[in-house]
């Protein structure tokens, strides 16, 4: 350990390099800045960035906000050292550099949800839910049809991939060894980089096989999704049972309980809340594909709750054709984009809160 | 109830590292038998080899003869399964099932093996149980609220509690109060005075007094050195190996000089 790396702590250390120099005690109280002082720097760092803007005339809300971030972190520096100390200062400035971080990250995320609300709220009646868009030309109609095709192909490739997945993290985690273990290890990594729209020729190509190339059919959405979903599932539910202790095994396992008892009443339920997530996750990657079901569950204007056979319309590919392909005038098909988005964005909602409320219900409780 | 263990050559490896060599030992019904030895000499492994816990570790096995009231243990056909409801176990760290209540902890045997009975039968086997293990006055308020909530002290003996409603035949336990304050070692020390009018119980421990306290009869296990297999030096009466023991290795350990 260089000295220049070392830390306060190190210096009740008496290894042979510090015992030749006097060992500096380290005292327990020193200056420090009061409460307000934050608060108080930030303030009059934008005040002073604005006030000098607006002098320039180049007033901006924008520019002041970075600017007076980047003099907020310099003040703060500068005022921190010369009253606390270096190491006060740049804790200091790693607190102001994780926010300012967090904040960027957030602006995105609510400028998505603020536009999407804006332009969805127009058509987000109850018409939309009720009416589907046959015989629509203009004004009116709605996406209950692509409502419905997103609830019954997700659900489908929800069901055939939460199993799927789960039992083959199961394997992996608690009965694989070797090589089998190991080669589906490697097909599940790169199956999670597949891209979409190669699941999507895939399944066109897989049920075109059957049934010939002009097959379209909901079901055949629900496997392009699953290829997609599987991987994610498995590689989820598999971090989740590896941090089960082990000790819980083997208690089970002292108590007398099977492998598969123990498994299925004490691994996966310690580990429900973890994995619940997982396929929520999981879920909403797929809820959103566009690709793979514009060629193997195709465009419809009318409801089609059959997902074997006729096509099948889905909120991500409505959204896509409305924009992509607008009928004369423009607008209602714009406005049903963007509702179709809001929709999407209102069911990932929902299905993030029932995660929640499965791993409240089951989670491991301390009190 | 209560049987009688035997060991007789019995060696136990981890892959092809010999961990445990030639063990031989007798442990009769109704003692309390405790094992000493220095760090790392195969305690735990013995112990664990005993209800067959020892091969859910990958490559893990066993060779010779080890018996239950003259039944081998690990003749053909012997289900692990079947041995571990014979011969609780008790592990160094209390490891109560975190998403059970104390009450569902102590029934956790029957309940993970569907085993269903009344209610009534189920609440008495639950207070039996808490009661044996010297927790029902601390806990009977508040069965119904998680294991992970109480005490090491009390997460242990309810570890006690749970292996003992499964009604084993041995009990082993393996350092059971080195993560206990004195008082909570002390109420375990009680608690295996009163079980062993029930049960075969084996333990491990790093602590003399503690031997000396709670055993009939002791084991104590060497290494020579590292690399090299563990193996029992003698085992005899609790007295005896505290006051004069047959080989100079075990006098050397119990009075300290070594380990
Ligand atoms: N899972 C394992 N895999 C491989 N070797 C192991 C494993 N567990 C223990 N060993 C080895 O077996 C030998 C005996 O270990 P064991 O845990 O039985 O010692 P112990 O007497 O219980 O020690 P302690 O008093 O520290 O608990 C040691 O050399 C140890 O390294
Ligand atoms: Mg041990």
């Amino acid at each position: 350990m260089t000295s220049d790396t070392r830390t306060d702590t190190d210096r009740s250390r008496t290894d042979g390099e510090l015992a030749e120099q006097a060992v500096v005690p380290m005292p327990l109280v020193r200056a420090e800045l009061p409460r307000w002082a934050p608060w108080g720097i930030l303030v009059a760092s934008l005040v002073v960035v604005g006030g000098i803007l607006a002098a320039t005339g180049n007033f901006g809300i924008g520019l002041t906000l970075v600017l007076g971030a980047l003099l907020y972190a310099v003040v703060t520096y500068v005022v921190s050292r010369s009253v606390e100390g270096g190491r006060k200062a740049t804790d200091r400035v790693v607190t102001i550099v994780v926010n300012v971080a967090f904040l960027i990250a957030l602006i995105p995320l609510i400028s998505v949800i603020v536009t999407v609300l804006q332009n969805g709220i127009a058509r987000f009646d109850g018409a939309f839910f009720t009416n589907s868009m046959r015989g629509v030309v203009g004004e009116g109609g709605g996406g209950y049809h692509a409502i419905m095709g997103t609830l019954i192909i997700t659900a489908l490739a929800a069901a055939m991939s939460i199993p799927v997945g789960i039992l083959t993290a199961v394997y992996l985690v608690e009965y694989g060894k070797g090589r089998l273990a190991r080669a589906i290890t490697f097909f599940v990594d790169v199956m999670t980089g597949i891209p979409s729209i190669v699941a999507g020729l895939f399944a066109f190509a897989f049920f075109a096989l059957f049934a010939g190339p002009g097959i379209r059919f909901g079901f055949g959405g629900a496997v392009a999704l699953s290829i997609l979903m599987i991987p994610v599932v498995v590689r989820s539910t598999e971090e989740m049972l590896k941090i089960v202790p082990n000790e819980l095994r083997e208690a089970a396992y002292a108590l007398g309980t099977p492998k598969w008892r123990t498994i299925l009443k004490v691994v996966i339920p310690t580990s429900i809340a973890g994995i619940a997530s997982g396929v929520t996750l999981a879920v909403a990657r797929v809820i959103g594909e566009t690709a793979p079901l514009l060629i193997i569950a195709g465009l419809t204007t009318g409801v089609n709750l059959n997902p074997f056979s006729g096509r099948m319309t889905t909120l991500p590919v409505f959204a896509y054709n409305s924009y992509a392909a607008p009928g004369v005038p423009r607008e209602p098909f714009i406005d049903r984009a963007w509702t179709s988005a809001l929709v999407l964005i209102i069911i990932v909602l929902i299905l993030n809160l029932l995660a929640r409320l499965v791993a409240t219900l089951f989670a491991p409780k301390t009190r | 109830m209560s049987k009688a263990v035997h060991a007789k050559d019995l060696n136990i490896y981890y892959g092809s590292f010999l961990a445990v060599e030639g063990v031989n030992i007798e442990i009769k019904p109704k003692t309390v038998t405790a094992l000493i030895g220095p760090s790392g000499c195969g305690k735990s492994t013995f112990l664990r080899s005993i209800n067959r816990m020892h091969e859910v570790i990958p490559g893990a096995r066993v060779e010779g003869s080890l018996t239950l009231d003259g039944k081998e243990l690990y003749g053909a056909g012997v289900d692990p399964v079947g041995v571990r409801r014979q011969i609780g176990m008790v592990f160094q760290r209390p490891n109560p099932f975190p998403t059970m209540s104390i009450y569902e902890n102590v029934i956790a045997g029957q309940k993970l093996n569907n085993k269903r009975a009344g209610k009534k039968a189920t609440d008495e086997l639950v207070e039996r149980s808490l009661r044996g293990a010297n927790l029902w006055s601390e806990v009977k308020d508040r069965l119904d609220k998680p294991g992970s909530g109480l005490s090491g002290g009390q997460q242990q003996r309810l570890c006690i509690a749970r292996a003992i409603a499964v009604q084993p035949d041995v009990l082993l336990m393996d350092e059971p109060c080195s993560a206990l304050d004195p008082i909570s070692t002390l109420a375990i020390e009680d608690l295996i005075n009163e079980l062993k009018t029930d049960y075969t119980i084996v333990i491990v421990t790093h602590n003399m007094q503690q031997a000396a306290r709670v055993s009939d009869f002791t084991g104590f296990f060497t290494i020579e050195g590292t690399g090299k297999p563990g193996h029992l030096v003698e085992m005899d009466e609790t007295k005896t190996i505290f006051s004069q023991p047959k080989q100079k290795a075990t006098e050397d350990y119990v009075s300290g000089r070594f380990g």
